[in-house]
């Protein structure tokens, strides 16, 4: 299969960017300035990010469209207000995850934000829940631009006028360009910031207008460090098919009121775990030392006996140290476990703590 | 000091008496991004030609060190244990690896000079 390529392609080209293939897209892994100089100026300054390749599905409908989107994530879509996004999951009927999502209602309908390896299927899973009675549209003609740090209200502000008024995890539809923008403000790297949609033949202009003003592009590498600084998961380490939101410890993202009566995939399995507790949990990991523990590292306890396997582990570059996440018995998911970690045939100590690795910085109450 | 001389793994080395310095070349590290942790071999072992000599890590993987010869590690570079980020400032000079007591220098009949390492790692790059 070709290789897919996302509108900004070019941009990344003359940017110096190293490509890699994720998701089937050949998408920027870093830049000339490499993944912690990038990682760094997203903390302190702005950085972009080009998202392209995942999934924006639209879904149109009346009343309705509520109510069966309720027997599928486990949220209060009926009380949530036009232009608020939730973060949740696709699931199947033992709550395995099969995506992990941004919805947010829109006029007349929802947009989720899906992840690009899963899109496909995503549409395929939904399509078959909700029928031909709504209109869905996994919009390729739009691309996705996530731009984070500090400096990006101002920036963003000074482009498209009015986003300084979003709270996190709101979103409206705004005029630029003689076109409609739908931005957000959310992101994924723990720091503030928005992510916009917008269509394609515009997509690469609007971003050279980011840098001039201060804005600097940076690649998977970066995103990677900053989600992972920010404890936050990425699909298929940290979630997948053989995992459920409790034992991801993302109970928090379950509307409490969807709890008691159920009714969504996969609420019979949450409930039980919720109540009985799952037998892993999803935890911080801090290495001591400089060691790094990647992805499948075996996790042990002061007796040998395997309690775990690491899911992500890097550098931190805010953190300056060596990070990871992983799942464990829960008996070891208590905050200041000494565990080992196998890394090369050797056992080295490494402490269970607490999430995030890095405080965050999002805006919540601009209003 | 001998000519610096270049492997295929994409180590340097230089020879002076019968002591040899390796380290891992510019090229090298620009592949591999940022460096944020080096393990090296024990002072006092023993290391076999093209066997495993350490491990460099950036912040996308792990990458093990070879070494281009045989011999004992008689020492080994502690400063870029202790600030890692010093091999990509200066992976050809100040931040080499670790030196070896040779006893076959024949070993380095073998390797390439710099002329045919930058041809090599320009091929192998692209």
């Amino acid at each position: 299969m070709e290789i897919k390529k996302t509108s900004l392609n070019k941009l990344h080209q003359s940017n110096n960017a190293k490509f890699v293939e994720f998701a089937g897209y050949e998408m920027p892994i870093q830049y000339s300035k490499g993944i912690i100089e990038e990682h760094k100026f997203t903390r302190s300054n702005s950085g972009i990010f080009d998202v392209s390749h995942m999934g924006q599905l639209f879904i149109y409908g009346d009343e309705s469209l509520t109510e069966e989107l309720e027997k599928i994530f486990p949220l209060d879509l009926k009380n949530l207000k036009q232009n608020c996004s939730k973060y949740s999951f696709l699931m199947n009927e033992d709550a395995g995850i099969y995506d992990d999502l941004i919805i947010t209602k829109i006029e007349e309908g929802y947009l989720i934000i899906l992840n690009a390896a899963c899109k496909d299927k995503d549409y395929d899973i939904l399509s078959n829940l909700l029928g031909s009675k709504f209109k869905m549209n996994l919009d390729n003609n739009r691309s996705l631009i996530a731009i984070q740090g500090p400096k990006s209200v101002e920036i963003l502000n000074s482009i498209i006028n009015g986003v300084d008024q979003l709270n996190f995890m709101t979103g409206n539809w705004f005029d630029s360009d003689n076109q409609k923008l739908f931005v957000t403000r959310s992101g994924y790297t723990g720091e503030d910031g928005f992510e916009i949609s917008i269509s394609n033949d515009k997509a690469e202009k609007f971003v050279e207008n980011l840098i001039e003003k201060g804005a600097q592009l940076i690649g998977l590498g970066a995103r990677d460090t900053l989600r992972l600084e920010a404890g936050l998961c990425l699909y298929g380490h940290e979630l997948d098919i053989n995992k459920t939101p409790v034992e991801a410890n993302l109970r928090w993202a379950i509307s409490k009121s969807r709890l008691s009566n159920g009714g969504f995939i996969g609420s019979k399995k949450i409930m039980n775990q919720m109540q009985d507790g799952a037998s892993q949990i999803r935890v911080g990991i801090k290495p001591e030392g400089r060691l790094i523990a990647r992805e499948k590292t075996k996790i042990f306890n002061d007796t040998d006996k395997q309690i775990g396997e690491i899911t992500s582990g890097t550098f931190g570059p805010s953190v300056n140290g060596p990070i990871a996440m992983g799942y464990v018995d829960k008996e070891f998911s208590k905050v200041d476990t000494k565990i080992l970690l196998e890394v090369r045939g050797k056992k080295h100590p490494a402490n269970i703590c607490a999430l995030p690795f890095y405080k965050k910085n999002y805006v919540k109450g601009v209003n | 000091m001998s000519e610096v001389k270049f492997s295929k793994e994409h180590e340097w080395i230089t020879l002076e008496g019968d002591v040899a310095t390796i380290g891992i070349t510019k090229h090298a590290t620009e592949m591999l991004g940022d460096i944020v942790f080096a393990e090296l071999p024990e002072k006092g072992s023993n290391v076999e030609k093209d066997g495993t000599a350490g491990v460099v890590e950036s912040t996308k993987a792990a990458s093990d060190v070879y070494t281009p010869v045989s011999g004992e590690v008689v020492d080994t570079n502690q400063s870029i244990v202790d600030d890692p980020a010093k091999i990509n400032e200066d992976p050809e000079g100040g931040a080499w690896f670790f030196k070896l007591k040779i006893k076959d220098t024949s070993e380095l009949d073998n390797l390439m000079n710099k002329e045919e390492y930058d041809k090599f790692a320009k091929e192998t790059s692209s």
